[in-house]
């Protein structure tokens, strides 16, 4: 009986004097964590992609708050209102949803082979075989390498070997754009845009040599464009994504059919 | 007897049977050459002529640009006919001096012998001459020279050894030359030796060439170099396998031979540089070995560098059949290619043709975890872990294993029966890591 009381009055004891040390400790040692970190996280995507350059969406947060890094910091958020009303700032959301366009058609159908390339599935090491399987050195060298770092799946290889974006799934982290070895993907306004899916900047005639489906720089866009706002420079077209109305003039007449898009009321802009 | 050699490293099929008793035979001069500015590594030489200008066999026609570079000889006498962009090796357009052959070879009057004393010689000398030679590596790296002997006073050299191993499957360019111009190799090594300030010389060669060990072993008489035989062995001519070999010093990462007090040259540019001592000819042809089954007549033969790879295989009957793959070098470092309007480079020492059957389309399949790789690798690293990391793009991972110490002398490829790239995947990964370090830099 003795034995019992007196355990359990000196556990009872221990429990009082390390509970109060404890609750001493906490006091004394407690992190101040700003409350708008979790509030902020909460409001990002919570995927952990690392595109914003910070270790995930907890890093972000922590550099959103601590003022090292803009509320519309992350490059997937698709809206940063919520954030900046977090952090009481004024922001102005941007009035087009951007997602990366491989700027390149030339697949295995329309795009000519040097030789078979037999080596590791990756873009990068195609190119350093001696500059890559393909007779065009700018086009898409079709390895998927965009496909495999894309963390959100947006990117999928058809079977003509070309990346095929989904829009949906695309957050325009740009995590594609630095894996391509030939920077061929960009992010453009989402919607698919009129755009010229070609780099070539060699003569027309190498181009036609490499490629079905490449700009040969001949200028009939230009001059079709209403808006002016195409032009050509070393023998590739370029099409300023301001001016563009989307009438689909370009894309009927261009000779090689190297500029793709959506047209909107076709027929009904042009004349 | 028990032979000199490394760890690990695989046993190949030598194939050189096909070459190696054939005498080195002399390519006529062909009709036109293209010598790229850029043969070896390192800054492209500078044109010293114009379009329309007659120049002479042996006249330089271009300079080194820069720390690291190597001037270009005439290797035709005729006339400049253009200077552009022309295919390389490297799969790009680099810029080429085109001389058409107007059939004289006629000397440049700055041909003559150097009359220079081995034993006598003064190291800047010697330096002056190897630039002048226009000499690179010739065993495949094409590093020039004179820059290898560009040495720091705080770091003497004990050996210079002469790498005459040919590991490589089917090439045998060094091995006739190391039977047919033996005397030539051991001066060009004696002032090598001079140069560097060294004390001894080694010529290191494979065992399975009793010929060119027999013969170089009565040239050396009387000079302080031996010849070391060594065990038939890839990679055995690598120079960190080869210096182990020889010295028993590991040369250690990241370092150059010159840190352990050695210096490695190729039995060929030993040659070449005795050629230019002796008889004032600079780099202007150079052996090299057209062999494997999908060629006609497998020949090792003298060519003017700028020779293209067509002129060379027309010489040798064309193709038997349709060729499968077409190699210049050798079948482990050397690289496929897939035109045939390419020049012959100081650099380039054979041309392999496969045929169709001997280059089966494979896939490679996921890592089977067998460890024939880690067996094999003689840098000791883990081809098999760096694989993964390497196929995953965990590259700092890849890093930490090591990937920047990989020679990439295949033999991880070479044995992987999953038929994993595994040699490429590292080339591709360690271009990306520096890639990265240059940005940060």
């Amino acid at each position: 009986m003795n034995t019992l009381v007196s355990a359990v009055s000196l556990l009872a004891v221990l429990g009082v004097i390390f509970g109060l040390g404890l609750a001493l400790a906490a006091r004394k040692l407690a992190v101040e964590e700003d409350p708008r970190i979790d509030e902020v996280e909460a409001l990002l995507p919570g995927a952990n992609c690392g595109a914003c350059g910070y270790p995930g969406c907890r890093g972000m947060a922590e550099a959103i708050v601590n003022g090292t890094a803009a509320v519309n910091g992350c490059p997937v958020n698709k809206d940063a209102t919520p954030i900046a009303k977090v952090m009481g700032v004024e922001f102005a959301a941007p009035q087009k949803r951007l997602v990366a366009k491989v700027r390149c058609g030339g697949g295995k159908a329309e795009a000519k082979e040097r030789f078979t390339y037999a080596g590791v599935r990756d873009c990068a090491a195609a190119q350093q075989l001696l500059g890559g399987p393909k007779v065009c050195e700018f086009g898409c060298l079709g390895e998927g390498t965009c496909a495999s770092v894309c963390p959100f799946d947006a990117i999928t290889m058809s079977e003509n070997g070309l990346p095929v974006v989904e829009e949906e799934k695309c957050t325009a982290c740009g995590i594609c754009v630095k894996s391509c070895p030939r920077q061929l993907i960009a992010l453009l306004p989402a919607g698919d845009p009129v755009t010229v899916l070609c780099l070539n900047k060699n003569k027309g005639p190498e181009v036609r040599q490499a490629c079905q489906v490449g700009c040969i720089g001949c200028g009939i866009c230009v001059k079709q464009c209403q808006q002016n706002a195409i032009t050509v420079t070393d023998y590739l077209a370029s099409i300023d994504p301001e001016l563009c109305t989307a009438c689909g003039a370009c894309i009927t007449k261009c000779p090689t059919k190297a500029i793709k898009g959506k047209v909107e009321e076709l027929g009904k802009a042009v004349s | 007897m028990f032979l000199k050699t490394f760890r690990k490293g695989i046993h190949l099929p030598g194939h050189k049977g096909l070459t190696s008793s054939l005498p080195i035979e002399i390519l006529p001069s062909p009709q036109q050459v293209v010598l790229p500015l850029s043969q070896h590594i390192g800054a492209p030489a500078e044109p010293l002529v114009s379009v329309g200008d007659q120049v002479l066999l042996g006249q330089k026609i271009a300079e080194a640009q820069g720390m690291v570079s190597a001037p270009l000889h005439a290797s035709v006498a005729g006339k400049i006919i253009a200077i552009e962009p022309r295919p390389h090796v490297c799969g790009k357009m680099v810029t080429a001096i085109v001389i058409e052959n107007n059939r004289t070879d006629e000397w440049a009057p700055e041909i003559f012998p150097r009359h220079l004393d081995p034993e006598r010689a003064e190291s800047d000398e010697v330096r002056e001459i190897m630039k002048e030679a226009g000499l690179v590596g010739m065993g495949g790296a094409a590093f020039p020279t004179h820059v290898k002997y560009n040495l720091s006073p705080d770091q003497p050299i004990d050996y210079v050894i002469l790498n005459g191993a040919e590991c490589e499957p089917f090439l045998t360019c060094d091995h006739r030359l190391m039977v047919e111009k033996p005397d030539r190799i051991v001066f060009g090594l004696r002032v090598m030796l001079r140069a560097a300030g060294a004390s001894k010389g080694y010529i290191v060669i494979e065992e399975n060439k009793p010929d060119a060990i027999a013969a170089l072993n009565r040239a050396v008489q009387g000079y302080p170099i031996e010849v070391v035989p060594v065990k038939a062995k890839y990679p055995q001519g690598e120079e960190r396998m080869i210096i182990y070999a020889a010295t028993r010093r590991v040369v250690p990462v990241g370092a150059l031979p010159a840190a352990v007090g050695v210096i490695v040259n190729n039995v060929a540019t030993a040659f070449a540089l005795a050629e230019f001592i002796q008889s004032g000819r600079p780099l202007i042809s150079r052996i090299i070995t057209v062999t494997g089954n999908g060629i006609n007549q497998p020949k090792n033969l003298e060519v003017r560098i700028g020779t293209l790879l067509e002129d060379v295989l027309n010489y040798c009957g064309g193709f038997k059949g349709n060729p499968g793959r077409i190699i210049l070098g050798g079948p482990l470092t050397g690289s496929a290619q897939y035109r045939l309007d390419l020049p012959i480079m100081k650099g380039t020492s054979g041309i392999l043709v496969q045929t169709e059957a001997e280059t089966p389309k494979t896939a490679p399949s996921v890592c089977i975890r067998c460890g024939k790789c880690v067996d094999a690798c003689p840098f000791n690293l883990l081809p098999n872990f760096l694989g993964l990391y390497c196929e995953h793009d965990q590259i700092d991972k890849a890093e930490a294993y090591g990937v920047l110490d990989c020679r990439e002398c295949g033999s991880c490829a070479y044995v992987c029966p999953a038929r994993r790239p595994l040699t490429q995947m590292f080339k591709n990964t360690k271009n990306k890591i520096i890639a990265a370090k240059r940005k940060t830099s």
